[in-house]
């Protein structure tokens, strides 16, 4: 669905997107994860034909997005950054204009309307000035226009940002939903999100490709560390050197709770002291309130792949 | 078609849904009104061998607001879409450049004209009052109106250019009043800098708008102006195009 190769994109003295390779077969959802201003919003941007690349190939459904770009454009449903919607209009009555804009017709135009008022939950408000809607719902329109038209191709960037916890819920289902016969990119930054919803996640920052496989390969394959919480009350301070000589330990941090305190410990790949533990805290009568064993989440893994040079 | 149809439909409409649409009418026709009211008095006072439809279109009152009301219609046309960031979704939409640039020419353009819709009742109101002619020959009115959707079509296209080059509304107004000023001025060049040479005053009335209403209103329809304001419209559409499309060639 879609190929890019060897995709770059330069502004005077800076590299905005650097040789980028990757696919995103029919059918996948793919998360776009990187931090802000790694280059996910000027891909898809180049994606969409609203920006020309500096060198390198994008084709959707095999039309290049440079030469044939309309054809290209057909198969896309984009919602970009900041939702930008007409003020003065109302809810269906933009629906319907951009439905007609897409290319639908006739009697569809009516018909693909109701669908995505329905799918987007946006009845209520749909003789409402968009002006007049609240953040939430303006998303849901943005949504609702890049599914007018049906089509293969949703190109979603941030499509959550600035939602409360329970929109952002309904347009996660929603998107999981639409999944079934189509494709979708989503770029975001909240990364529970990814885990739920994405088959696929490319990790990009500073312009590059840093990862991109399922999250469970990502989880299990990258060398992010586990983490161990303790807490204890240890009566000393020699707690924390020896548990930072235990083996497979890489870093100790700890944080005092009245009597007790709080251990954190940075694990190597696949160690587990656990049983050291408890059998040091035995020995030295330590008042063990917690173990616990904190898997990496994904946000290890992007800190790990992004954090860098900061 | 459908999406020029389209695009031209939600031109219009969101120049008849804003504000200053009415405001824009609502002094324009009072300007027209008083221009034409100002015509029919000269005539009341002196002899002069001009008929009402010339009175009314050659005078400094109907100059001045008809170029004033250009920027304010074409400020909005592109710069509204800059500072939305709906220019993101139209130009991601699949639809051609050129149906955009031509669609949202056809929008100002077509307001424009609706702007001089009243004026035919004020020819009306005068021959029904009077019972005379208020032109010697149906040509006069044919033809002022004529040179009217020329003149229109010539500065909304500048008007809408101005507005594709920048993302203020006020810039672009400035630009197009300056641009506008500019040409009309051309036409009057001869009287500001004393030029007599016959060879430069037949090039300044050849391009010169003052010049081409005295005879249009006249009934004298000349081909020249004609070909000269289709042209000019169209070249600057084109650049309009160009600037439209150059972000694709920021590479």
């Amino acid at each position: 669905m879609i190929q890019v190769e060897n995709l770059t994109k330069r502004y005077a003295g800076f590299t905005a997107i650097d040789n980028l390779n990757f696919e995103v077969e029919r059918g996948e959802i793919v998360g776009f994860l990187g931090p802000n201003g790694a280059g996910k919003s000027t891909t898809m941007k180049i994606l969409t034909s609203y920006l020309p690349a500096t060198s390198g190939t994008a084709r959707i459904a095999g039309h290049d997005v440079f030469t044939h770009s309309l054809e290209a454009r057909r198969h896309i449903g984009y919602l970009p950054e900041n939702t930008p919607l007409y003020h003065d209009m109302r809810v269906a009555e933009y629906l319907r204009y951009r439905a007609n804009l897409k290319g639908v017709t006739g009697m569809q135009v009516r018909k693909r309307v109701a669908d995505v008022l329905e799918l987007c939950s946006l009845h209520q408000v749909e003789r409402k000035l968009i002006g007049a809607l609240s953040k939430g719902y303006r998303q849901r329109v943005g949504l609702a226009d890049a599914l007018v038209a049906d089509p293969d191709l949703l190109i979603l960037d941030e499509p959550t940002i600035g939602l409360d916890p329970n929109q952002i819920r309904q347009v996660r289902d929603l998107i999981k939903n639409l999944a079934h016969r189509r494709t979708v990119l989503i770029s975001t930054h909240i990364l529970p999100e990814v885990e739920m919803t994405c088959s696929r996640v490319i990790v990009i920052h500073k312009g590059q490709i840093r990862a991109s496989d399922s999250s469970e390969n990502l989880l299990r394959n990258r060398r992010t560390s586990a983490m161990l919480r303790l807490e204890a009350r240890t009566g000393s301070d020699e707690a924390r050197p020896l548990l930072a000589q235990l083996p497979g330990v890489r870093e100790v941090a700890e944080e005092k709770d009245g009597d007790f305190s709080i251990f954190q410990l940075r694990l190597d790949p696949g160690s587990d002291p656990s049983d050291e533990i408890l059998r040091m805290a035995v020995e030295r009568r330590w008042n063990v309130r917690e173990l616990m064993r904190r898997r990496p989440t994904l946000e290890d893994v992007f800190v790990e792949l992004t954090h860098t040079d900061s | 078609m459908h999406t020029f149809l389209t695009l031209l439909g939600r031109e219009l409409r969101s120049y008849f849904y804003s504000p200053i649409a009415y405001v824009v009418i609502f002094f324009f026709l009072l300007a027209s009104g008083f221009n034409f009211n100002t015509g029919i008095r000269f005539l009341n006072r002196t002899d002069a061998e001009v008929t009402v439809v010339e009175a009314a279109f050659n005078t400094v009152l109907f100059w001045f607001p008809f170029i004033l009301i250009f920027p304010l219609i074409t400020m909005r046309t592109y710069c509204d879409e800059f500072r939305m960031g709906t220019f993101e979704t139209l130009t991601t939409a699949p639809v051609q450049d050129s149906h955009v640039v031509l669609a949202k020419f056809a929008g100002a353009f077509l307001f424009y004209c609706a702007l001089w819709i009243p004026s035919f009742s004020y020819f009306a109101a005068f021959q029904w009052i009077s019972g005379k002619q208020a032109a010697l020959a149906a040509g006069a009115y044919g033809g002022s109106y004529l040179l009217l959707a020329l003149l229109g079509m010539f500065y909304c296209s500048i008007g809408c250019l101005a507005s594709a080059l920048t993302t203020e509304q006020i810039n672009a107004a400035v630009m197009t009043f300056v641009a506008i000023f500019a040409a009309f001025l051309g036409g009057l060049s001869p009287f500001i800098f004393n030029i007599t040479s016959p060879a430069s005053r037949d090039l300044i009335s050849y391009v010169s708008a003052i010049d081409h209403m005295a005879d249009f209103s006249r009934g004298l329809i000349d081909s020249r102006p004609v070909v000269w304001y289709l042209s000019m419209t169209s070249l600057i559409l084109f650049i309009n195009l160009q600037v439209f499309q150059h972000r694709k060639w920021k590479a």
